[in-house]
């Protein structure tokens, strides 16, 4: 069956009623939490994880990518209208939504933020359908090797991608490895790190993680200030949220380039959707004939930072779904999702699994359209939910979290654990350690640990086997380059300073 | 605190085999990312005071520490009283003290939401999900 063939097969999944239903769920939540600034879609996926339990995985999978790329559309209200960026890849569009609505264009900014991730999200889908599969058949090749080398390389790019200090981020990354080490080893049976307690022999529950780091984190983070910043007026009305002709003319090359630059960057492993939407922006004004407007308030701002962070999560799918490599926060816990679901994403995913899979994809392709029509008209109503006061705000999350780690286990001991990760994601918050590097060592940590062993098995102990593969020893290669590349610019910064 | 921990996991890891007839132990990759914290840690350190000699270091704000911290403490006081208290009476409690004492809302708010609060996660959970809460010695 060809391409058209399968995106068919994919339509007839998405669009049973009850599959629909969890789409527009999944969009919606996601348009919700984005408007909402100081939670993210990573929080929310991690706390409605434990819910989707009893959910058929076609159904449950549609709904938290939804969440996913619908957080994306509301992120940009928070950041045209209050300068605050919804979610970290709203940042950018601050620069100018702000300023178009400062100067009575609230409306249109927040009208061309819809459009343009309306044409960049529909573009990330169409590469997702047209990249996935052959990419998939390619990774069939891969063996052990290949694939500890793939989690390195995956690793390094998110530790050198997030957040200012590198050793903080690698930091992070083996204290999620350690993590994910607790319990009994697969291999010999042995308890490890379990401090004695039988409730650590099977190790420790990702959503307890996920949620204690990402949402509570974040929840007392926002805990330290009583007031909230302050909003400006909303517009009314559809045709106030229209832009103009010319407004749609000038970001022409604005969607294009967002919509472009936002999928490269998502199928790369750890650059996420704050770099793709800073790239683009700064492309746009590289390109633009009137940079040194940026900044004041152009369409094209707000344009092609939207659009990149839209797209982004089309070619984030690709490496999840294909490779079982998570780029992202939110991506890792969308591939615990898969494996608490039974399911393995990696390059079997497809071809055992085309109705999710194709179900997957015509659903962000439905959705995309659903948001279109939820944002232009409805953003008024979103901007709304801002009014919502932190105080029935944030005890909620806490009661959905303590409420979703019990559900999974029946146990306290995992509620006394979430609080353990809770205080943990918040003084990583609060001490600047990023917290996407902690969940993808403690989700891949143990199938690297797996991977390495099994390499290390099949060449008696030899080492070599990692480097004496072509497709691992350049995935290695790359790794170390990664690694050490930032250590060269920084003693060249420092000889530079010394010698002047 | 992390040096600490990488000295930990590389004392166990030295417990548990490290290379058998089949291959790398369970001990074997604890003990290389042990090795690998250490030295991450204490490069950070000696940069934090390299950092604090030029006097970049970043002053921390004890009011708002103090604020997450107390709302923490509020949540580990929810989950010891769940046992007794159950899940809706706990967490009103807790919700209670959120509206009241960190944001300084009137009590009649607090009550009204903290009610509210558990009122609706009954509502939606148990009735509407078949979801199970705490149940405490009160019996809910």
């Amino acid at each position: 069956m060809d391409v058209l063939g399968y995106i068919l097969q994919g339509f007839a999944v998405a669009l049973s009623p009850l599959n629909l239903a969890w789409c527009f769920v999944g969009v919606f939540l996601g348009t919700v939490i984005g408007v909402l600034p100081g939670l993210g879609p990573a929080a929310t996926i991690a706390m409605l994880l434990p819910l989707t339990f009893r959910m058929d995985p076609t159904g449950a999978v549609i709904m938290l990518a939804g969440i996913y790329y619908g957080s994306k559309y509301g992120g940009s209200t928070t950041s045209i209208l209050l300068n605050v960026p919804g979610e970290s890849a709203s940042v950018v569009t601050c620069l100018d939504g702000y300023q178009m609505a400062k100067r009575g264009r609230a409306g249109a900014a927040l009208g061309i933020a819809a459009i343009a991730s309306f044409i960049a999200g529909t573009v990330g889908v169409v590469g997702l359908m047209l990249i996935a599969p052959p990419l998939a058949k390619f990774a069939l090749s891969f063996s052990s090797p290949e694939y500890f080398a793939l989690m390195c390389l995956g690793l390094a790019m998110v530790v050198l991608l997030a957040g200012e200090s590198m050793t903080k981020a690698l930091l992070a990354m083996l204290v999620g490895l350690w993590i994910a080490g607790m319990g009994t080893d697969l291999f010999t049976s042995t308890s490890r790190f379990t401090f004695g307690s039988a409730e650590l022999l099977d190790g420790i529950d990702f959503v307890v993680v996920a949620i204690g780091v990402f949402a509570l984190g974040e929840v007392l983070g926002n805990l330290e200030v009583r007031q909230g910043p302050q909003m400006l007026p909303v517009p009314k009305g559809l045709r106030n949220l229209m832009p103009t002709w010319q407004d749609l003319k000038d970001c022409r090359f604005a969607f294009l380039n967002g919509s472009v630059i936002g999928f490269v960057i998502g199928v790369l492993p750890g650059a996420g959707s704050t770099i793709a939407s800073f790239i683009s922006y700064g492309i746009e004004k590289a390109v633009s004939k009137h940079p040194e407007k940026f900044g004041t308030g152009v369409p094209e701002g707000v344009a092609a930072p939207e659009g990149a962070n839209n797209s982004e999560t089309g070619g984030a799918m690709v490496p999840l779904l294909t490779l079982g490599i998570p780029g992202s926060g939110t991506t890792a816990i969308l591939l615990a999702a898969f494996i608490l679901w039974g399911l393995r994403p990696g390059p079997l995913m497809i071809q055992d699994n085309p109705a999710l899979f194709w179900g997957l994809v015509a659903s962000m392709y439905i959705g995309n359209v659903m948001l279109l029509i939820l944002n232009l008209p409805l953003i008024p109503l979103f901007a709304q939910i801002l009014r919502l006061p932190a105080y029935i705000l944030y005890p909620a999350i806490f009661g959905i979290s303590i409420v979703g780690v019990y559900s999974v286990s029946s146990s306290l001991f995992d509620a006394w654990m979430l609080a353990a990760f809770g205080l943990l994601g918040y003084a990583m918050r609060r001490l600047d350690y990023p917290a996407a590097p902690l969940i993808l060592g403690f989700v891949l940590g143990d199938g690297m640990e797996r991977a390495l062993r099994q390499s290390l098995m099949m060449s008696q102990g030899d080492l070599s086997i990692l480097v004496s593969r072509p497709i691992s020893a350049t995935m290695l290669f790359l790794t170390v380059l990664m690694l050490i590349a930032p250590l060269f610019r920084r003693a060249n910064a420092w000889r530079v300073k010394a010698l002047s | 605190m992390l040096a600490g921990l990488g000295i930990f996991i590389i004392v166990e890891a030295r417990g548990w085999e490290y290379l058998g007839p089949d291959g790398p132990g369970p001990g074997f990759f604890p003990l290389w990312y042990g090795v690998c914290m250490v030295a991450l840690s204490v490069f950070l350190v000696a940069m934090s005071f390299a950092q604090s000699a030029s006097g970049a270091a970043k002053a921390v704000d004890w009011r708002e520490v103090g604020r997450a911290l107390a709302a923490w403490s509020g949540l580990a006081l929810c989950l010891g009283l769940l046992k007794v208290l159950g899940f809706l009476l706990a967490f009103g409690l807790f919700t209670f003290f959120l509206v009241a004492v960190m944001y300084r809302r009137p009590l009649g708010v607090a009550l009204a939401v903290a009610a509210g609060m558990s009122a609706g996660f009954y509502l939606l959970f148990p009735l509407a999900l078949n979801v199970g809460l705490p149940v405490g010695k009160l019996g809910f």
